[in-house]
């Protein structure tokens, strides 16, 4: 049907239509079976948090790395082994300070730096968030857990090209001389979207 | 186009469904279906732009009702029936029911003709343009001035791409928005980056 008619006939259900069209791309040769499989382990496995984790930790840890990194994001990244797909062509960490957050979303669809931090949450494609938060954002981070200072400027990323932002959180205090690994296992996804600052450790 | 997926800043949404560290995905066909979109790119039978207008194109009612991976697969299912890969009738048959798809394109359009370069710390405006095709300039900066705080490679260009019409490709400036310029009275106070491209843009008077 096309979307002026009235519905003819009840629509299939959703893992029918995935097995129509997985069969047409079959029979036109662009999907095999292993090619799936492939990707649906990229997701899983290759594309994880842990990734910007690393990068974040490193900028932490390495002065020279962080200039290099807020610098010319890509390049970085490239340097501790990580990709982006070719038609992200430019990748730009944003660095929180104590008077600056950011925060990053794509008001029209769900572009995300994902082979960097992910891909992303399902609360980061839904409406209400794309909806608000370039226009209520101390409301929304507030109402998500994140309560910033009155003085803190906020600043909201909309992801709507091919560039791709993180967010480079703050260090979080009291974790002066810990080892990059250590620094990495507090990054979260959450962090590096810009919806959640890194909490201090318990001592 | 002035489509229902350019939701910045329209009102009447609620909280957000946060859960720490959410997963992508809520079912095993979502994987499934993105598998198969991103196949399909990679195969060279649409591109990135092609794909996000199928999905823009979608009838709102349908749009709003669908989850992020339906959106997904009835873009790209509606791309394998425009490309001649498919019928319509064949995949409702596979299907045992209903598919629906998007709605037709409208034309697309190359470059601006006198769009200027810009640097660092020029004041802009974006044009004020509807435009029926595939653009990337959410509606809520349409008109409004800012300020150029980067500028990025040289990316296809959006209008264009999405539609088979030749153009240059052209870089994207990182504006700078004060929510008080885009909803007056009417917003949290922060600044709005957007990725604009330079045919979007004119510098402000």
């Amino acid at each position: 049907m096309s979307a002026r008619e009235p519905m003819q006939r009840p629509v299939a259900p959703i893992e029918r239509r995935v097995d129509a069209v997985h069969s047409v791309l079959a029979r036109h040769g662009a999907v095999r079976d292993e090619l799936v499989v492939e990707a649906t382990r990229n997701a899983d496995d290759q594309w994880v948090p842990a990734n910007g984790a690393r990068i974040v930790a490193r900028a932490w840890s390495d002065p020279a790395y962080r200039a290099r990194l807020l610098a010319n994001g890509r390049a970085a990244a490239a340097e501790l082994g990580f990709e982006l797909p070719r038609h992200h062509r430019h990748l730009v960490f944003l660095e929180d300070t104590a008077d600056v957050h950011n925060v990053i979303c794509c008001t029209q669809c769900s572009c995300t730096a994902f082979t960097i931090i992910g891909l992303p949450p399902d609360w980061y494609k839904d409406f209400d968030y794309r909806a608000r938060v370039v226009r209520e954002s101390r409301t929304v981070l507030q109402e998500m857990g994140l309560s910033l200072p009155p003085e803190v400027e906020i600043r909201v990323w909309d992801t709507t090209a091919d560039t791709r932002y993180v967010v480079l959180p703050l260090r979080p205090e009291g974790t002066e001389g810990w080892p990059e690994e250590r620094l990495a296992a507090l990054v979260t996804k959450d962090s590096m979207i810009g919806v959640a600052r890194i909490a201090a450790p318990h001592a | 186009m002035d489509g229902i997926h350019d939701l910045g800043g329209r009102q009447g949404f609620g909280r957000i469904r946060h859960t720490p560290n959410a997963s992508p995905f809520d079912a095993e066909w979502e994987k499934r279906a993105n598998a198969l979109y991103g196949l399909a790119v990679r195969a060279g039978i649409f591109n990135m732009d092609e794909y996000r207008h199928a999905i823009e194109r979608m009838a709102p009612r349908h749009y709003l009702s669908a989850s992020y991976y339906e959106r997904s697969l009835t873009g790209l299912a509606s791309l394998l029936v425009e490309k001649g890969i498919v019928t319509h009738d064949e995949l409702e048959r596979l299907a045992g029911g209903a598919f629906p798809l998007a709605s037709p394109s409208a034309a697309g359009r190359s470059n601006a003709g006198d769009a200027p370069r810009f640097r660092i710390g020029d004041r802009v405006v974006v044009r004020n343009e509807h435009v029926a095709g595939h653009v990337r300039m959410p509606a809520y900066i349409r008109g409004k001035r800012g300020v150029v705080v980067g500028e990025s490679p040289p990316y296809p260009f959006p209008d264009a791409h999405a539609h088979g019409v030749d153009a240059d490709d052209e870089p994207t400036y990182d504006v700078r928005f004060a929510t008080s310029d885009l909803w007056p009275n009417g917003a949290d106070d922060a600044f709005v980056h957007v990725g604009v491209f330079r045919s979007y843009l004119l510098a402000a008077a």
